[in-house]
C-alpha cells in the first residue's frame, strides 16, 4: 500500500500550475506539505484525491480508503451535523442507526456537543464546522489521510487536542497522512517529512526529515526544530524572508536541533 | 412518510403563529365593510351579505360543482406545465449553451399577456376544456421553467467534488446532494406558478368556456348581480388561502427548514 506521484504536471489554462513533482508516501509515513500561498498545494492534493485529471505524469493510489478533509469544510447544507459526518458511511451502505451511532460518536470525540449534531451547518460556528469536516473524514477509519488546512479555524487548545487525537487515530491504524498547512510548528508536530513548495510552477524543492518518533515529541523539541526549519535556506526562501539572521540565539536554537533536521537530498 | 408526519405535527404551533396573519385578514374585511357601508349594497356588498350569498349557492348545491370543474381544469395544466417545465428547465440548466438559448425565449414567454394566448387559445380549440387547460399551462410553464434552470445552473461545484471524494454511488449524489438543492429552487417557482394558474384559469372560463367559476361570474356580471360576483371571487380567493396556507407553506417550511434557523 503505497501512493507514488511520478513527473507530476498539471495547467490550469495556460498557466503551468504544477511541474515535475515526484513524490512517495508508503503505509503509515506522515508527510506535511509547505509553501506560499498560491504555490499549488491544494490542487496537487485534488489530483491525488482524484478530483481533478492530471495533465502530464501519473499518480499510482494503492490505498483502498482515502478520506479527504478540504480547505473549507464543504458539508451539505441541508443536512444536519451529524448526517454530514455520516455521509460516507451511508455511502458505503452502512445502516442507519449504525452509522448514526458511529457519526455521533466521532463528533463527539471530536469535542462538539450532542445539540451541535442536530443543528445545520450554517447554525454552527466556523471551527464546529471545520469539526464536523474532519468527523466525516475520520468515521470512515480511512488508510489514507488528505488534509488541507484542516485545523485554521480552530484555537489553540482544540488544536492541540485533535493533533493528539489525530496521531493516535494514524498510529494506530498504520495509516498514512498528508498534510497541507502554513503553521510549520503543526507540520513539525505532525509529521516524519516536511516537503517544501515553490510556486510559478508548483515544484518541490526542500525535503526535511524529522527522526524523532511522533508520540515522543515535547514542546521544547518542536520549538526548536521549527526554528531551525524556519532557517533552512530553501524555507526563507520560500516564504520571502529576509535573508538569513546572524542574531546568536537563533542560531544556537538551530545548532541545537541541527543534528534532527537534516536536509535530504 | 416523515414529511406527512412532519406535517400533521407543526399543524398547531403553526395555526397558532396564524393569529398576525388571521388579524391582517380581519382588518381587511373591516375596510371592505366600510366600503360597503359608503358605496352601498349595490355597487359593493358587504362581507355579510358575500358570504350570506355563498352559503346560498353552496345549499343550493351550485358551487361545488363549478369550483370542482375549474379546480381540474387548474391542476392540469398546473401539472402539465410543472412537469415539463421541471425537466426542460433542469436539462436546459445543465448545458451552458441551452440556458444562454433558452434566456430570450422564457423572456418572450413571461412577457406575453395571458389575456393574448387566451385569443390564441379560442381561435385554436375552441370552447372547451382545451383552452383553460393550454392558457394555464403556457402562463405558468416559464415560471417553473426559470426556476428549474436557475436551480440546475447553480449546482455547487465544491459539493459534487465532495460527492466523488467521499464516493457517493449515482443515486445518492441525486438525493442528497443535487436535488435539495434543486428543490430549494424548484419549490418557490411551483408554488407561484399554483397561484397563477388559480388566476389565470377563472379568466379564461370567463371568455372561453360555458361552465366553471369564470363562466359563473360571467353569468352573474350579466345579471348585474353583484352579491353573486362577489360571492364566487370570495369561493375562489378562499379556496387559494387554504390551499396555500394549509398545504403548501408547511411543506415549504419543512422543505426549507435547513434555511432558516429553527
Ligand atoms: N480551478 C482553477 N482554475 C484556474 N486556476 C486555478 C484553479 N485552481 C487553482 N488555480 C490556480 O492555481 C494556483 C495554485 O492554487 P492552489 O489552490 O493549489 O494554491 P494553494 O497552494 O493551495 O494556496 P493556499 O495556500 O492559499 O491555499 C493558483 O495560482 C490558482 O490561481
Ligand atoms: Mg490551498
Amino acid at each position: 500500500m503505497t501512493l507514488r506521484v511520478t513527473g507530476l504536471g498539471h495547467r490550469f489554462g495556460l498557466a503551468d500550475v504544477l511541474a515535475d513533482i515526484d513524490l512517495e508516501l508508503p503505509a503509515g509515513e506522515s508527510v506535511a506539505l509547505v509553501g506560499p500561498s498560491g504555490c499549488g498545494k491544494t490542487t496537487l492534493l485534488n489530483l491525488i484525491a482524484g478530483l481533478e485529471r492530471p495533465s502530464a505524469g501519473r499518480i499510482d493510489n494503492g490505498y483502498a480508503r482515502p478520506a479527504c478533509v478540504f480547505q473549507q469544510p464543504r458539508l451539505l447544507p441541508w443536512q444536519t451535523a451529524l448526517d454530514n459526518i455520516a455521509l460516507g458511511l451511508k455511502a458505503v451502505g452502512v445502516a442507519r442507526r449504525e452509522r448514526e451511532r458511529r457519526a455521533a460518536t466521532m463528533g463527539l470525540r471530536l469535542g462538539l456537543a450532542n445539540a451541535d449534531l442536530d443543528k445545520f451547518p450554517h447554525q454552527l460556528s466556523g471551527g464546529m464546522q471545520s469539526r464536523v469536516a474532519l468527523a466525516r473524514a475520520f468515521v470512515l477509519e480511512p488508510d489514507l489521510l488528505l488534509l488541507d488546512e484542516p485545523f485554521s479555524a480552530l484555537d489553540v487548545g482544540l488544536k492541540a487536542e485533535l493533533y493528539a487525537l489525530l496521531l493516535g487515530e494514524i498510529a494506530a491504524r498504520r495509516a498514512s497522512l498528508l498534510t497541507i498547512t502554513h503553521d510549520l510548528m503543526e507540520a513539525v508536530r505532525l509529521s516524519d517529512r516536511i516537503l517544501m513548495m515553490a510556486p510559478a510552477p508548483g515544484r518541490i524543492v526542500g525535503e526535511y526529515r524529522l527522526d524523532r518518533p511522533r508520540g515522543q515529541r515535547d514542546d521544547g523539541w518542536i520549538y526548536r526544530t521549527t526554528a531551525a526549519f524556519m532557517d533552512e535556506p530553501a524555507v526563507r526562501a520560500g516564504f520571502g524572508l529576509p535573508g538569513q539572521q546572524a542574531g546568536g540565539s537563533v542560531v544556537a536554537l538551530a545548532s541545537a536541533a541541527a543534528g534532527r533536521a537534516k536536509d535530504r537530498p | 412518510m416523515n414529511l406527512l408526519r412532519a406535517w400533521f405535527a407543526g399543524i398547531p404551533a403553526y395555526l397558532w403563529s396564524g393569529w398576525g396573519a388571521l388579524a391582517s385578514l380581519f382588518m381587511f374585511l373591516a375596510l371592505w365593510d366600510w366600503g360597503s357601508q359608503i358605496y352601498g349594497d349595490l355597487v359593493l356588498p358587504g362581507p355579510l351579505a358575500t358570504f350570506v350569498q355563498l352559503g346560498a349557492l353552496v345549499d343550493a348545491g351550485a358551487a361545488w360543482p363549478e369550483l370542482a370543474v375549474t379546480a381540474k381544469r387548474a391542476l392540469t395544466g398546473f401539472a402539465l406545465s410543472l412537469a415539463a417545465g421541471s425537466v426542460l428547465g433542469l436539462l436546459a440548466g445543465l448545458s451552458v449553451t441551452a440556458s444562454v438559448m433558452s434566456r430570450p425565449i422564457v423572456t418572450v414567454l413571461v412577457g406575453m399577456p395571458p389575456i393574448a394566448w387566451l385569443v390564441l387559445a379560442l381561435l385554436w380549440f375552441g370552447t372547451g376544456d382545451a383552452t383553460p387547460v393550454f392558457t394555464v399551462f403556457i402562463a405558468c410553464f416559464p415560471i417553473i421553467f426559470v426556476g428549474a434552470l436557475q436551480g440546475a445552473r447553480t449546482l455547487d461545484g465544491q459539493l459534487k467534488d465532495v460527492a466523488h471524494a467521499y464516493r457517493l454511488p449515482l443515486r445518492m449524489t441525486l438525493s442528497d446532494v443535487y436535488l435539495p438543492h434543486v428543490v430549494s429552487y424548484l419549490f418557490p417557482a411551483w408554488i407561484a406558478a399554483l397561484g397563477m394558474s388559480w388566476k389565470i384559469v377563472v379568466m379564461a372560463e370567463l371568455l372561453a368556456t360555458p361552465d366553471g367559476v369564470g363562466a359563473a361570474l360571467a353569468v352573474s356580471r350579466a345579471h348585474l348581480d353583484t352579491a353573486a360576483s362577489m360571492a364566487w371571487i370570495a369561493a375562489v380567493v378562499g379556496l387559494l388561502l387554504t390551499a396555500e396556507y394549509l398545504v403548501l407553506e408547511p411543506i415549504k417550511r419543512e422543505v426549507e427548514n435547513w434555511r432558516t434557523a429553527l
